[in-house]
């Protein structure tokens, strides 16, 4: 599923293009460098998990791929479409990608329903009827639609979560991006969360998590990348770096994980 | 002896209710254009690039640095020795305390404005970009009502001050709530009563605005507990 460095022009002609292809990503804040020749590719379908201590660029990495961060060296392509300054391609990129916070990000003086909405009158510009009943059959999907007249201030952390999943779903995305979305969550609303998650993947969404719930990484991820240092420093199956990492600051890392 | 007779005819006769109007008038038109201006001078000075954010900074502190009286006199007597553009008749009074007073508007509530975008968090624009919301759109539909809700008091706090700084005008005899006052009792001697109306008009604007500040309020904060 990973290639480092894969050729661009073989995958020109390919007749499925990967979802997402990172080619030799850099990227520094001020003189820091945050990413060191990153190349990854997600193909269609596929679950990739990243994960990684705080600070090894992981986020970054993420939020490079709907253009929250701009990357300075290096090549991202998602769904055909490269990244570059230019507006109408991110406007492209972002309408095929959707993400979810690590601290939800919801607006709260919208309703939970307006939440849903907002960006499918604006963007997509669906009637306020259509668009309420797609926002409702996704709240369902999140089995939270009770909440619709709610404001996010009046939900718990794991019911904010999941209408910020549902209101992503809203704009009909190829791809859902998670960065942390469980790391800001009480213990007990983790499960609430990840369940919505499974579900996703297991319809088949192309899904980029970066996230330290290793048990959700062994249950859906096709490939666990790890990174550390803006390096991506080793990536396998779930069942193989989990029970044999070949790189010692991925056991490390891992074992301080469990413990 | 205070005449309670004169008092309530001071009240209800034209002169002060017409001054009051014309006060209510220069300090709506001067809110709401200051507000408009303001707010592009809060977004450019709290994310526009360098020179734009000195230009403006300096603009802020000119304009609440200087006294307003000084500034009402530079604009009605300094502005016509500078253009006879001013000189025209369109340069009335009404006009010359409609500028003055809005570029000291401006200053103040471009701090204010600047600071309420700058405390809605980053994470609102990034959750409006990642759902393909343009600048605009995130600004007016996201950052600006909860920005709002942050500068409401602070705005109306302005407000009560431009209505009662407009009485300053009388200076530059503009018909408004406080020259038609001294009018008055250069007339009829009578103090009291007058400056008693005079006081009743501007309790009733000021009671009427506080009001309108507690339901802007209200709407504003649905959401927030």
């Amino acid at each position: 599923m990973f290639h480092e460095r894969s050729s661009a022009d073989a995958a020109d002609i390919m007749p499925e293009m990967p979802a997402i292809r990172l080619v030799n990503v850099n990227k520094w804040y001020g003189t820091f460098q945050v990413l060191h020749d990153v190349s990854l590719t997600v193909e269609r379908g596929s679950r990739v998990v990243i994960c990684g201590p705080s600070g090894s660029g992981k986020s970054t990495l993420i939020r490079c791929i709907n253009r929250l961060e701009t990357h300075q060296r290096g090549d991202i392509i998602v769904n055909r479409v490269e990244l570059t300054d230019q507006l109408s391609k991110i406007d492209r990129v972002r309408s095929e990608v959707g993400m979810v916070f690590q601290h939800f990000n919801l607006f709260p003086h919208l309703t939970v329903l307006d939440n849903c909405t907002l960006a499918q009158r604006w963007v997509r510009k669906r009637s306020r009827k259509e668009a309420d009943e797609i926002a409702m059959a996704f709240l369902e999907r999140v089995r939270i639609p009770e909440k619709a007249q709610r404001y996010p201030g009046e939900l718990s952390g794991g019911q904010q979560q999941r209408v910020a999943i549902a209101r992503a779903l809203c704009m009909n995305p190829s791809i859902m991006l998670f960065d942390e979305p469980t790391s800001a969550l009480d213990p007990e609303m983790v499960k609430e969360v990840l369940d919505t998650m499974v579900s996703l993947a297991e319809d088949g969404m192309t899904m980029v998590c970066v996230t330290h719930e290793m048990g959700f990484a062994r249950q859906v991820a096709n490939e666990v990348v790890f990174m550390d240092g803006g390096k991506v420093i080793e990536r396998n199956t779930p069942e193989a770096i989990f029970s044999a990492p070949s790189k010692e600051r991925t056991k490390r890392f891992l074992s301080n994980l469990l413990h | 002896m205070f005449d309670f007779n004169l008092f309530t005819t001071a009240i209800f006769g034209w002169p002060l209710a017409k001054g009051a109007l014309l006060t209510l008038v220069l300090s709506v038109s001067v809110m709401a254009v200051s507000l408009v201006v303001a707010t592009f001078f809060g977004l450019a000075a709290g994310s526009g690039k360098k020179p734009m954010r000195w230009l403006i900074g300096s603009y802020v502190w000119l304009f609440r640095g200087a006294p307003a009286l000084l500034i009402l006199l530079f604009v009605w007597n300094g502005l016509p020795q500078l253009s006879p553009v001013f000189r025209a008749t369109w340069f009335t009074p009404f006009v010359a305390a409609f500028l003055a007073l809005m570029l000291i508007q401006v200053a103040y509530l471009t701090e204010i404005l600047r600071s309420a975008f700058a405390a809605v968090g980053k994470g609102q624009r990034e959750g409006a970009a990642a759902l393909g919301l343009h600048r605009w759109h995130t600004f007016i539909l996201i950052t600006l009502p909860q920005a709002l809700r942050i500068a409401v008091p602070s705005l109306v706090n302005e407000f009560i001050s431009l209505l009662k700084a407009t009485s300053l005008a009388t200076v530059i005899s503009l018909k408004e709530l406080m020259t038609v006052t001294q009018f008055a009792i250069a007339t009829s001697f009578r103090f009291l009563e007058w400056y008693g109306a005079a006081l009743v008009y501007y309790m009733l604007m000021v009671s009427v605005l506080t009001f309108a500040q507690s339901r802007i309020e209200a709407v504003l904060s649905r959401g927030h507990r």
